[in-house]
């Protein structure tokens, strides 16, 4: 029998408010324990929650990028359990009556266009952190991060193979960071990634039972466990075996996920509406507002790279996968830069200098300006093309201009005909057993004289000339 | 003259004269309750070295010019409303020794005006409870009868102003914890509309009904107290942004043609015999003073017990979750952390506040919500139509505070539902979110005061301040003093 996965996402996403949502406090990650803390967002007796007004708009903004429905009447829940990092005894979240209801993104995987729905976005805090000791039975609770805002972003079962997970996550963590919701860190746990995964035959439209998983905090390992978890139900299946609901973990050093607990053992929240917060009431003018506040969204962007700079999709897609990236290179084009010539540039040598040193476009020395004019010495053939990878690194590493840096090294392209000629008259002086075994018929020697002038001219000789010369003196 | 018998009103007059100062003022409030709270037990915490060092600073500050209303005068502040650096327990051994970091709103208010605080009152634990029995420090004693219970759950409140322990107090009222421990003390309570006076700092019992107000030795102190506890606070949601009239400015005038609502199902059988007489007889004296009764009906009032417990336990199962011995108050270690959280939990609540988180929880678990909670906020839907249609032919409504003036103690504390009932003219008032005061209305034979009830349509308190202040004028049941 065949089977098929049905996926569901929830996403937690950090939004980039520079206080939490019921208290003054900062959110900057990184500071000493319990250093941004108050009397509310420790839960002291007798404090009261005050809605952030930023951390609304911040989800009616991303409700709004992904097609969502956003209701004029939204109310806060408290979700009610015992934890050491929930100081109050409840989150406050949403229950019956999210900021953002159904919505959709679009996501291409293969060349296959899908559409995956959102059942909803809410808003909620987030608790804080249990730290156990390395030594002795101690632990301790940092609140720092208790009451940062925070988004779930809850999808359709509509995913059905961990490369569509993949890309459904990559495409909300393009669209928070474009709009400017959420800095997309999922090293740092600003973006969360759990999933609800079953399986069933290929053609069954009952969902089988499905188990949470949690714990995923890269693309890679989104994949890695949901192709574990889906192996594991479907050999379970075929094994005669129950699949329990359950919520499991993945775990990065041994590969697998692991039951966590069981559905038996889950909690019952006791949501019920949250007396010491008014209902939020929207006004359309104001959601309208925000709708007019956001900017081009990635899949517009897509189309219009692929439409006005006649780019390869892929190209498109690359360029569109990050703001900066795109502006990077709207800005190198509107400076003259060749749309294919500066594609290429970012999605090449940039992209590996960039990787190796583990930073973003944004920080990088070379401006949109180095690489044009950089563009413009290959276009005059001041230099090669080869030399241009040398001069571009040097670009990364200096920041100097493409110009400065031919002109410091001597990397100007010998197109002097004459010159060139006299290198290729000493070669092939040099060289009367090689001429002897070409003429023979052994062509692949061309190589070996090319390479010789190359070397004598340290790289800098045409290859054009170069060859045209050879060509015409081994006739 | 006996300094301690003032009211705020008086004492500020005085003050300002130069007659009194407020060293003397509070050194003879603290004199009195060294004198008499061994036998009325109103205090959980005497603040008496901070409320003297209090009263020098008043006293420079006064022979300066300044003008500050509650300048020099002591108050007591019931024990789950925040003081910065005093002792705030809820009267639970959970927060035994819980010193707040923070003030609260309607403290930092006082504070801005001058007051001194004498200290912090008795009160049912986490306020739950009509007779102040339940807490965990001790009974306090209704001054009128030491064998009875003050009311509650602002039953150390109540004790306080009647003994004459402070000028004033501060109490909340969830289902009726200042008015009903008013109405068995003698005194005037106020609890405002649901919204006016901020709840920042006030110690959660059931967050939708909490409210905070004044317990006085008459009508215009609360008059004075509400000028300045009342109004918006950026740090309570739920704090109405509405303008605050000068509730001082109505009092006085008179009250000739005024409507006064008559609810039917408040005189019905099984209020005490002497309290409806007191109550018919206020009836009466209201309208020797113009005012036209009317009968009215609150036809869903049998319903507001019920409502109010569920919902109140409801919310209150889960403001009590905090209590968990991980971050402040008290800890009994544990094997784990569950084991901790059980025996922390055990040991640091009493038997009543067990009950209604065991009632609440079960009322909000998932098969019983619809049941028990949602059905709850149904009824009490109802229960805020029914003052609305009420108050379209009336101003305001009175009834008695209470079915029976102050009852002995440990009388119905085996049977919480018997207990339950003392609170049934005041519930409704809570769940409707109306605003209401208690005032002395008459004593028994037994010599035990008798509370008129008198609801306003809501933010309309300054109605409410003008009745009472125009009976509390033509009658002289608030000069009474218990003889201790």
């Amino acid at each position: 029998m065949q089977y098929e996965a049905v996926i569901g996402l929830e996403i937690h996403a950090q939004l980039l408010t520079e206080t939490k949502i019921f208290c003054g406090c900062s959110t900057k990650f990184g500071s000493d324990p319990n250093t941004q803390t108050c009397p509310v967002c420790i839960g002291m007796p007798g404090v009261l929650p005050v809605m952030n007004r930023k951390a609304i708009e911040y989800v009616v903004r991303t409700g709004l990028s992904t097609n969502c429905e956003i209701p004029l009447l939204s109310r806060f829940a408290r979700k009610n359990y015992f934890y050491p990092d929930l100081p109050k005894g409840y989150q406050i979240s949403q229950f019956e009556m999210p900021l953002c209801g159904e919505g959709f993104v679009d996501i291409i995987v293969e060349g296959d266009h899908r559409k995956i729905g959102l059942t909803r976005i809410h808003l909620e805090e987030d608790a804080g952190k249990n730290i156990h000791a390395e030594h002795g039975n101690e632990s301790f609770v940092d609140l720092n991060r208790a009451g940062v805002p925070l988004m779930e972003i809850v999808s359709e079962p509509d995913i059905r193979t961990s490369k569509e997970a993949v890309e459904f996550v990559k495409k909300l963590r393009a669209i928070v960071r474009y709009i400017g919701v959420c800095d997309g860190n999922m090293d740092q746990g600003s973006l969360r990634c759990d999933a609800n995964v079953s399986v069933r035959p290929v053609g069954e439209k009952e969902l089988g039972t499905k188990a949470e998983i949690k714990n995923m905090n890269s693309f890679r390992f989104i994949e890695k466990a949901l192709d574990y978890e889906i192996k594991r139900q479907i050999k379970a299946l075929r094994d005669g075996e129950r699949i329990i609901q359950e919520t499991r973990l993945w775990n990065t050093d041994k590969g697998i996920t692991e039951s966590m607990r069981s559905k038996e053992e889950a909690h019952d929240y006791r949501y019920f509406p949250d007396p010491d917060l008014m209902p939020i009431e929207l006004e359309q003018s104001w959601i309208d507002g925000v709708r007019g506040g956001i900017v081009e969204l990635p899949d517009t962007k897509r189309e219009r790279f692929i439409s006005d700079y006649n780019l390869p999709e892929q190209d498109a897609d690359l360029l569109t996968s990050e703001q900066s990236m795109a502006d990077w290179f709207e800005q190198a084009v509107d400076l003259g830069g060749d749309s294919r010539s500066v594609s290429n540039w970012i999605k090449g040598e940039m992209s590996r200098l960039l990787n190796d040193d583990n930073k973003l476009i944004e920080d990088c020395t070379i401006t949109p300006g180095l690489l044009v004019g950089m563009l413009s010495l290959i276009d005059k053939g001041t230099i090669s093309g080869k030399i241009a990878k040398t001069v571009f690194e040097k670009m990364y590493r200096t920041g100097k201009e493409a110009a400065v840096i031919v002109e410091e090294k001597g990397l100007v392209q010998m197109s002097d005909e004459s010159g060139i000629e006299a290198i290729v008259d000493d070669i092939l002086s040099k060289s009367p057993g090689e001429i002897e075994r070409f003429k023979g018929g052994d062509a692949k020697l061309m190589g070996f004289f090319v390479g010789q002038v190359m070397k004598e001219t340290k790289g800098k000789a045409n290859p054009k000339i170069v060859n045209e010369l050879l060509r015409k003196k081994l006739k | 003259m006996e300094l301690y018998r003032l009211g705020i009103d008086e004492a500020r007059t005085a003050l300002d004269k130069g007659e009194i100062s407020p060293v003397d003022l509070t050194k003879a409030v603290l004199d009195r309750i060294e004198a008499v709270d061994e036998k009325v037990r109103s205090y959980v915490t005497v603040a008496g070295e901070r409320a003297l060092r209090q009263a020098a600073d008043a006293e420079i500050l006064l022979k300066e010019g300044k003008k500050q209303t509650l300048l020099g005068i002591p108050l007591a502040i019931k024990d789950n409303i925040c003081t910065k650096g005093v002792k705030t327990t809820c009267s639970s051994k959970i927060l035994e020794n819980f010193v707040p970091p923070y003030e609260s709103t309607v403290t930092k208010r006082l504070n801005d005006q001058g007051y001194i605080l004498t200290g912090k009152t008795n009160l049912d634990e986490f306020a739950m409870g009509s007779s102040t029995e339940n807490s965990a420090f001790g009974l306090t004693k209704n001054p009128w009868d030491f064998e009875r219970i003050p009311g509650g759950s602002s039953g150390g409140s109540a004790a306080a102003v009647a003994a004459d322990e402070c000028m004033a107090a501060l109490g909340s009222d969830t289902g009726g914890s200042i008015r009903q421990p008013a109405a068995f003390c003698g005194v005037v309570g106020l609890k405002p509309t649901y919204g006016r006076v901020p709840r920042y700092g006030l110690v959660a019992f059931a967050s939708s009904l909490d409210q905070i107000g004044p317990l006085t030795k008459n009508v215009k102190d609360s008059a004075v107290l509400m000028n300045i506890i009342s109004g918006h606070d950026i740090y309570d949601s739920t704090s109405a942004d509405v303008p605050v009239p000068d509730f001082t400015s109505l009092l006085g005038q008179d009250i000739k043609g005024m409507k006064i609502g008559v609810p039917a199902e408040y005189f019905i059988e099984g209020v005490d015999s002497e309290v409806q007489a007191s109550v018919k007889e206020a009836i009466q004296k209201m309208e020797s003073l113009g005012a036209v009764p009317v009968e009215i009906s609150l036809p869903h009032t049998e319903y507001a017990t019920a409502t109010y417990y569920i919902l109140a336990t409801s919310e209150a199962s889960s403001n009590l979750a905090r209590y968990d011995g991980v971050k402040y108050g008290l800890r009994v270690e544990g094997d784990d952390l569950i084991d901790m959280y059980m025996k922390t939990r055990e040991a640091g609540f009493g038997a009543e506040v067990k009950r209604r988180i065991i009632l609440g929880t079960y009322s909000l678990s998932s098969g019983y919500y619809d049941a028990y909670y949602k059905k709850a906020q149904q009824a009490r839907t109802l229960i805020v139509q029914d003052f609305e249609k009420a108050f379209e032919s009336v101003d305001v409504i009175v009834t008695p505070t209470t079915p029976t003036p102050a009852f002995r103690a440990g009388e119905k504390t085996d049977d919480p539902l018997q207990m339950y009932l003392s609170d049934i003219f005041t519930i409704s008032v809570n769940l409707a979110g109306a605003p209401a005061i208690s005032v002395p209305c008459g004593y028994t034979s037994n010599n035990l005061p008798v509370g008129l009830q008198i609801i306003g349509k809501h933010f309309d308190e300054a109605s409410v301040l003008k009745t009472a202040y125009a009976f509390e004028q033509a009658t002289e049941w608030h000069k009474r003093k218990p003889e201790l």
